[in-house]
């Protein structure tokens, strides 16, 4: 099996648990504070990595969230990119893919109440040029996010000791 | 009921229990056990299983084998399919040819397969070198089986690597088998090629049997040098003891496998047959799935405990307590000679004062004083906790 690069150790250990202290990396991976630090300000000065953010179990009582599939008019020269791009503005967009199979974005949408969604789907993402129709399914529950489950497993109490 | 007269009334003039099983020691920290056990809010990195629970893709398969009824005894070398697996893994990794149909037994943990192994070659007064400090199973295996356990002592100084000058002075006409663990529980101690091809001079030389517990294998942080039953003239006397306790995270599974020449696993399979019959199918079902297809879960926990491994012996060697870059294994084995106690003293005055659990070096033989093992298979959170502790407990005694 090949092995890890620094930069790819690095990436791991921040995906698994952003809030780690820099310290903590550098013993893990046996650096110095200095370079630790110097390495995670390259991933973010390269914009490999893109931002920090919390996972949050289920927050579905005061949010509601929204898979929306696209269908979408691709365009000369930009294809699909320019129309996504587009709909990326809006701050109820939190997610987008471009997606193969019948339909060709697969955005996660949020907003305050079912009809708050309904009605950005409505007045706002099916009549931006190039959208040809959208399908919506309101997310119900998440169980896991990011590889994280988000029910814990019941913990098996080891021994305490054992040779 | 009837109750026989003479066991009841007239105590028997013969030892119930035979002199060769009364003198085994229980384990020599029973009471530091049941002091660990009636504490709360005890840091524990006296653990030697992995914290990791075994990878779902393990759990799911062994589930599936329920499910499909394959609830029977399996063939008494175990199921083929395992074993074809086994050789098939051995061969990508080592380069050694073994054949699934008679040189590789499936046993009950490595625990079972030492213990069968050093029955099939032991005669009563037969002299067996094992290196200590090591794991426990091994001085009492060779005396159940009436042979004289021969300890080999290692040193800090040489990283816990046997030295064969060592060995040149306990080997007699009479010794017949060198018990090998590298890595090594519980000093985290690895051999090198160098290092292999020395012990294998020897016994090559001295006509040796070399039963090598390479349970700790892949989890190794030096580079990977072959098994020492690899190497010219090692074939027909080594047998390998390898399983999935340890890199798989499958303790609770009790599943593990020797290779070896055929005649040592024929006998080997004659005791197992009359006294376990097989391995539980089952585990045998989810240990095929970890061969298979579990090499990147498998990685990852390597990894894991490499870093903890780093973080570990940082923290240790800045409070004074030296201890060496273990190569191998989840444990690190610091010194705490600097602080005048003795490595239970040690162990027993950091559990009451700050409830860390780390094991006296002494439990593993009489050269493992003067240490205490360390696990790090454990959460980084614990790790990291421990050794604030432990930091505060030196200071408190003027130690650090
Ligand atoms: C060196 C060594 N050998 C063997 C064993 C037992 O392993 P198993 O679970 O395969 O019986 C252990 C367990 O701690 C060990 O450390």
């Amino acid at each position: 099996m090949a092995q890890k690069t620094q930069q790819e150790r690095i990436l791991a250990l921040l995906k698994r648990n952003a809030r780690i202290s820099t310290q903590e990396i550098a013993d893990r991976l046996n650096l110095t504070p200095a370079k630790a630090e110097a390495a995670i300000k390259k991933l973010e000065e390269e914009g490999i990595v893109r931002g920090y953010t919390a996972l949050i179990a289920n927050d579905t009582e005061t949010i509601t969230r929204a898979i929306i599939e696209v269908q979408i008019q691709p365009e000369r020269d930009t294809g699909f990119d320019k129309v996504a791009q587009q709909i990326c503005k809006f701050d109820e967009v939190v997610s987008a893919y471009l997606i193969s199979g019948r339909y060709d974005l697969h955005l996660e949408v949020v907003g305050k109440s079912l009809q708050e969604v309904a009605h950005f789907v409505a007045s706002k993402l099916s009549t931006q040029p190039g959208v040809k129709s959208c399908s919506t399914l309101f997310l119900l529950k998440k169980y896991k996010e990011s590889g994280i489950e988000l029910e814990k497993e019941e913990k098996y109490e080891r021994l305490k000791i054992s040779l | 009921m009837s109750v026989s007269r003479s066991r009841c009334k007239t105590p028997s003039p013969r030892p119930r229990v035979a002199p060769h099983i009364a003198v085994l020691p229980k384990s020599g920290i029973r009471d530091f056990f049941e002091l660990v056990n009636t504490m709360e809010g005890v840091i524990s990195l006296g653990i030697g299983e992995p914290d990791f629970v075994a990878p779902w893709k393990i759990r799911e398969a062994t589930i599936y084998s329920l499910q499909r009824g394959f609830t029977h005894y399996t063939s008494n070398l175990g199921d083929l399919k395992l074993r074809k697996a086994i050789c098939r893994y051995f061969q990508n990794r080592f380069g050694g040819i073994y054949s699934p149909e008679t040189e590789c037994i499936v046993t009950v943990g490595v625990s079972e397969g030492l213990d069968i192994a050093i029955r099939a070659v032991t005669s009563p007064g037969d002299e067996v070198l094992y290196h200590e400090p090591c794991y426990v199973s091994y001085a009492p295996a060779v005396s159940m089986s009436h042979g004289v356990p021969v300890p080999v002592l290692t040193k800090a100084e040489n990283d816990f690597v046997v030295q064969v000058e060592d060995l040149e002075k306990a080997v007699t006409p009479k010794t017949k088998l060198l018990l090998l663990n590298y890595p090594n529980n519980p000093t985290g101690a690895g051999m090198t090629l160098e290092d292999k091809k020395k012990i294998a001079d020897f016994a090559i030389r001295h006509d040796l049997l070399v039963f090598s517990d390479e349970i700790y294998d892949e989890l190794s942080y030096i580079p990977r040098s072959p098994s020492i039953a690899t190497l010219p003239g090692m074939r027909e006397r080594t047998v390998v003891f390898n399983g999935f306790s340890k890199a798989y995270a499958m303790t609770g599974f009790r599943i593990a496998y020797a290779v070896g020449p055929h005649d040592l696993v024929d006998a080997m399979m004659k005791i197992h047959q009359y006294s376990m019959l097989c391995a539980p199918g089952l585990s045998q079902f989810g240990a095929i799935e970890a061969l298979n297809s579990c090499d990147e879960e498998r990685e990852a926990m390597r990894e894991e405990y490499e870093q903890r491994r780093n973080v570990i012996v940082k923290g240790f060697n800045s409070m004074g307590l030296h201890c060496f870059l273990p190569r191998g294994a989840f444990y690190v084995f610091p010194c705490i000679q600097s602080t005048g106690m003795s490595s239970m003293e040690f162990a027993t005055q950091l559990l009451q004062e700050e409830k860390v659990a780390v094991i006296p070096g002494s439990a593993f033989g009489a050269s493992g004083e003067g240490f205490v093992r360390c696990s790090y298979a454990t959460a980084m959170e614990e790790i990291q906790e421990a050794l604030v502790r432990l930091r505060r407990f030196l200071k408190k005694k003027g130690l650090h």
